[in-house]
């Protein structure tokens, strides 16, 4: 506009420029703060989503289960054919399970994290070792439920019991354990360690007095999440443990755990209230433990 | 071997010779608690060789007595003799398939939101919820589904709800954390000053987001794609519950199919000789997809490093 006295050429363009500019402003394309404002609130969409899906999925849960869990529920014992009656079997049996698996899993974890933040060199052996935990990780859980049966069960000839089940959920958990461990360790700050060491400490001094307690606090918190994803695996033991309603005492007794029998009674689809009931405290049970885990980790940050 | 290895502390390596500076049953001590931590983190190869291997040898039949051309073809009828495990393998892609174009935008979209968009306040509330919905178990998932999304999805069909379109549902809300999650560490990583450049130059909040940040991210966005992938594929319970268990190639997605994963809980219980060993089968099939899946996830991530 202001360069009248200019050559025609460059007046045109810029005349052109401007109408193409406005076009652009108004009809054509849409301005960016109007895209800025629709996509941010696309992105807000998915999280509410997310979040309602998650509220939905518990206060169902909830609703539906809370009117059938009673002291009798807890503390009975299943009844004829219709599973009548309470679920204390199947509570026994999962706490008992997942126990046993966190005593066989969390050593060895730990211990396997301490190789590999204190002790490792990076290299082709440690890399394979890494491989390995993230395949572990990804096993589909069926599949370990299959290589539970055919090990632990089969071969071994444990049977369908507590300890071939808290065998394979044990590998189910000891690459969350790992991760988490080797983690913690690595957020030890460095000058702990040479204070001991310039204090005449040998490693393994270092790791048992400094490391292992200075990390501790992460390190449950990764326990606490790796028991709750144990209790809450179904294929995993639905083919190590058995389906057999009954109150384990020894670790070569069969039970049947919350989720299995969950499984059997929505399948069945005869009592659903049991089911309901079921899902509800199955689903408090990890609740808390997640929580806890919650907890931890901000205490020990 | 172990006095030559203390009588020559000047030429070994470094931890070697601090350790020679002990007495000898410390140095010793030191040793052995090394080999044992050692021997721990192998045993994580070690379970891993063993699931295939034994796995693998469980299933040794499938090469002499059913045959890979048996094996790999679309009719599985385990009674006449017929393991063909294609259309299980069509049912597992078609329901990972689904699960990823539901679940991808859900995830990702709730990943950006929460690094990039809401506010300090907000982000305490969803990000808890996110890691919740990744503790809710699987069997909870394919009970909700049962329940409350197949109902909903016969009254739209018109049929039972058994098929894709529910496992869709219920494996899209089970995959939504696991990408979440990943996301959120990809994003995370990215410096404050390139998004801080961007806006500098006059670029919109949902530019910054578009141009800078999830191209910087795209390595780490496809990682988490391909493990929630692996989730969705490995899947089984919730599945098995929602998917109405037909070994067929489906007319709709409304109609009954099948996958690996359910059909192996659902025959494990009865089965027996050739038909177990097909099951053992599919197992091998589904380790080296996952274990191949997590292969690839190394790879990339290996690339955006060096």
């Amino acid at each position: 506009m202001a360069g009248t006295g200019s050559a025609p050429e460059t007046q045109l363009t810029s005349r052109e420029r401007i109408k193409r500019a406005l076009a652009n402003g108004k009809t054509g394309r849409i301005s960016k703060d109007a895209a800025n404002a629709v996509m941010l609130g696309v992105f807000r969409c998915a999280a509410y989503i997310t979040t309602l899906v998650l509220v939905a999925i518990i206060a169902y849960v909830v609703i539906n289960g809370a009117p059938h869990i009673s002291p009798d529920f807890i503390f009975g014992w299943p009844q004829g054919v219709n599973a009548e009656g309470g679920i204390w079997p199947t509570i026994v049996s999962t706490l008992y399970v997942t126990a046993l698996a966190m005593l066989i899993c969390t050593p060895i974890a730990v211990l396997a994290a301490v190789y590999l933040a204190e002790y490792a060199k990076q290299g082709r052996l440690v890399e394979t070792i890494r491989y390995a935990a993230d395949t572990l990780a990804s096993v589909p859980s069926i599949v370990m439920g299959l290589f539970g049966y055919a090990l632990f069960v089969e071969a071994m000839g444990l049977g369908l019991s507590m300890v071939s089940a808290a065998c394979a959920l044990a590998l189910l958990m000891l690459p969350i354990v790992m991760r988490t461990t080797e983690e913690a360790i690595r957020a030890v700050p460095r000058y702990i360690r040479w204070g001991a060491y310039g204090l005449g400490a040998t490693k393994w001094q270092v790791v048992s007095k400094i490391v292992l307690p200075s990390a501790f606090g992460r390190i449950a918190t990764g326990i606490v999440l790796a028991i709750g994803r144990a209790i809450g695996e179904t294929a995993v033991v639905l083919y190590t443990m058995g389906q057999a309603i009954n109150l384990p005492i020894s670790p070569l007794d069969s039970g049947r755990p919350m989720t299995v029998h969950l499984y059997l009674l929505a399948n069945d689809g005869i009592n659903m209230n049991a089911a309901y009931g079921t899902a509800l405290l199955l689903m408090l049970i990890i609740l808390a433990f997640n929580l806890f885990a919650r907890y931890l980790s901000r205490k020990s940050r | 071997m172990n006095s030559t290895d203390t009588q020559r502390p000047e030429t070994a390596s470094r931890p070697k010779r601090e350790l020679a500076l002990v007495s000898r049953s410390t140095y010793l001590k030191e040793r052995a608690l090394q080999y044992l931590f050692f021997a721990c983190a192998f045993l994580a190869v070690v379970t891993v060789v063993l699931i295939f291997a034994f796995t693998m040898l469980q299933a040794a039949p499938v090469f002499t007595d059913i045959g890979l051309a048996n094996f790999f073809s679309l009719d599985w009828a385990p009674t006449e003799g017929r393991f063909g495990i294609l259309s299980l393998a069509a049912g597992s892609a078609l329901v990972t398939a689904g699960a990823l174009v539901l679940g991808v935008p859900l995830g990702v979209g709730t990943a950006v939101y929460l690094t990039e968009i809401a506010s300090a306040r907000v982000r305490a509330i969803i990000s808890p919820a996110v890691d919740l919905l990744a503790g809710i178990p699987s069997i909870i998932y394919g009970f909700f589904g049962m329940v409350i999304i197949r109902p909903f999805v016969a009254e739209i069909s018109g049929g039972l709800g058994f098929g894709a379109l529910t496992a869709w549902l219920v494996l899209a809300i089970m995959i939504v954390p696991t990408i979440t999650t990943l996301t959120i560490d990809a994003l995370r990583s990215i410096p404050m000053g390139i998004r801080e450049a961007g806006f500098a130059m006059g670029a919109t909040k949902w530019q910054v987001i578009y141009k800078v940040v999830l191209p910087a991210a795209r390595f780490g966005i496809v990682d988490a794609i391909v493990l929630g992938m692996g989730r969705a594929i490995g899947e089984t319970m919730a599945v098995l519950m929602v998917v109405g268990n037909a070994p067929v190639i489906p007319d709709s997605v409304a109609s009954p199919i099948s996958t690996l994963t359910s059909q192996i809980a659902l025959d494990m219980s009865y089965s027996s000789g050739l038909h177990r060993t097909a099951l053992f089968g599919m197992g091998v099939v589904l380790f080296i997809i996952s274990a191949s899946l997590v292969g690839i996830v190394r790879m990339l991530s290996k690339k955006r490093k060096g």
